[in-house]
């Protein structure tokens, strides 16, 4: 849905641009082709990575790990699967709502969604030829223990 | 040797599936058929996303962003980075390119930054989809204490990164 409205601004703005001067219209989509191009292998590697950890780590498996463990110790196992894999909020959420209807803690989730859309391990390649090791390492470690702090603030609140 | 210095993550991981398909032939083709779901689902989102990059790059001059998102921005320079970020759609690895063309163009460093941490857990699409799953005290809540937490870390880790090493990154992305 939203990838389409992407798509149509994207596009809509391509014409516009084409109309006020080809030229530079041209030098874009050169710049854009050779942005891609440069990524392209190091995306290509993460998004295997990404298709053989997410096989190994289902749905099934992490449901089975969000749906059992509590406390401080299942709040880290749960961040460790929030932090390593990278599942679609599309697939990600409606999993984890279920999983509070089921009884599992409010701040297991809540570590859960935060670490899985802010930290990215197996990301960390791509960041990295952005912005170097430094930043990427600092940029998930902080993320990865602001989810602790996020999530226990949730707890309060949602109490 | 040089050529293949940036496949080298690729053949590694294809070296690991290659060996898990010899110990387990059902795991193995599983992870052949989400692989190339990822690829594909890459694929769809990354055209646009590249188009806009391209066209930001040659229609906006770098006076504009620095102006209103570079090094003396401000409060003005933070709320636009969390309103780009939060509009955006797709996965965070599509927000690197994004974030090159804006330390290309000069925009301030914790910028940058904050302009990530909009975009990995507060685009507004995805919060709307979490209201309706996870409910709306659940996902506002988050929302907010992720706005705080997005801006503190960004400025912390801006602190921390010397600015001899930010002028290399920034550096990096300069157009040759």
């Amino acid at each position: 849905m939203f990838e389409i409205i992407l798509y149509i601004l994207a596009i809509s703005f391509l014409v516009y641009s084409f109309l006020r001067d080809r030229k530079k219209t041209k030098m874009a989509l050169i710049n854009a082709w050779k942005a891609f191009e440069n990524i392209m292998p190091a995306l290509l590697g993460v998004l295997t990575l990404i298709g053989l950890v997410l096989t190994i780590l289902s749905p099934k498996v992490i449901t089975a790990v969000l749906g059992q463990n509590t406390g401080i110790w299942g709040m880290f196992l749960t961040s460790l699967i929030g932090a390593i894999t990278l599942i679609p909020a599309f697939v990600a959420f409606p999993m984890a709502a279920s999983l509070l209807t089921g009884g599992a803690g409010i701040m297991q989730i809540a570590v859960f969604v935060s670490t899985l859309t802010m930290v990215g391990t197996v990301t960390a390649p791509l960041e990295a030829k952005y912005f170097g090791w430094k930043v990427t390492v600092l940029r998930n470690g902080f993320a990865y223990l602001f989810s602790f702090i996020a999530a226990i603030i949730i707890g309060m609140v949602l109490r | 040797m040089k050529k293949y210095k940036p496949y080298l993550l690729l053949i590694l991981v294809l070296i690991a599936d290659v060996i898990l398909f010899f110990i387990n032939r059902d795991l193995g083709f599983k992870v052949a058929v989400n692989t190339g779901n990822h690829i594909l689902q890459m694929l769809a989102v990354l055209p646009p996303i590249f188009i806009l990059i391209g066209l930001l790059d040659v229609w906006v001059p770098r006076e504009q962003f620095m102006r209103f998102m570079g090094e003396k921005s401000g409060a003005v320079g933070i709320s636009l980075s969390i309103l780009l970020g939060a509009a955006a759609a797709g996965p965070l690895y599509a927000a690197f390119p994004l974030a090159a063309i804006m330390i290309q163009k000069g925009v301030k460093f914790s910028n940058v930054l904050i302009f990530l941490g909009a975009w990995s857990t507060m685009k507004i699409p995805m919060v709307l989809f979490e209201i309706t799953t996870l409910g709306s005290q659940f996902a506002l809540t988050r929302w907010v204490i992720s706005v705080v937490g997005i801006i503190v870390m960004a400025l912390l880790i801006s602190r921390i990164i010397p600015k001899t090493e930010q002028i290399e990154i920034y550096a990096r992305h300069a157009t040759p």
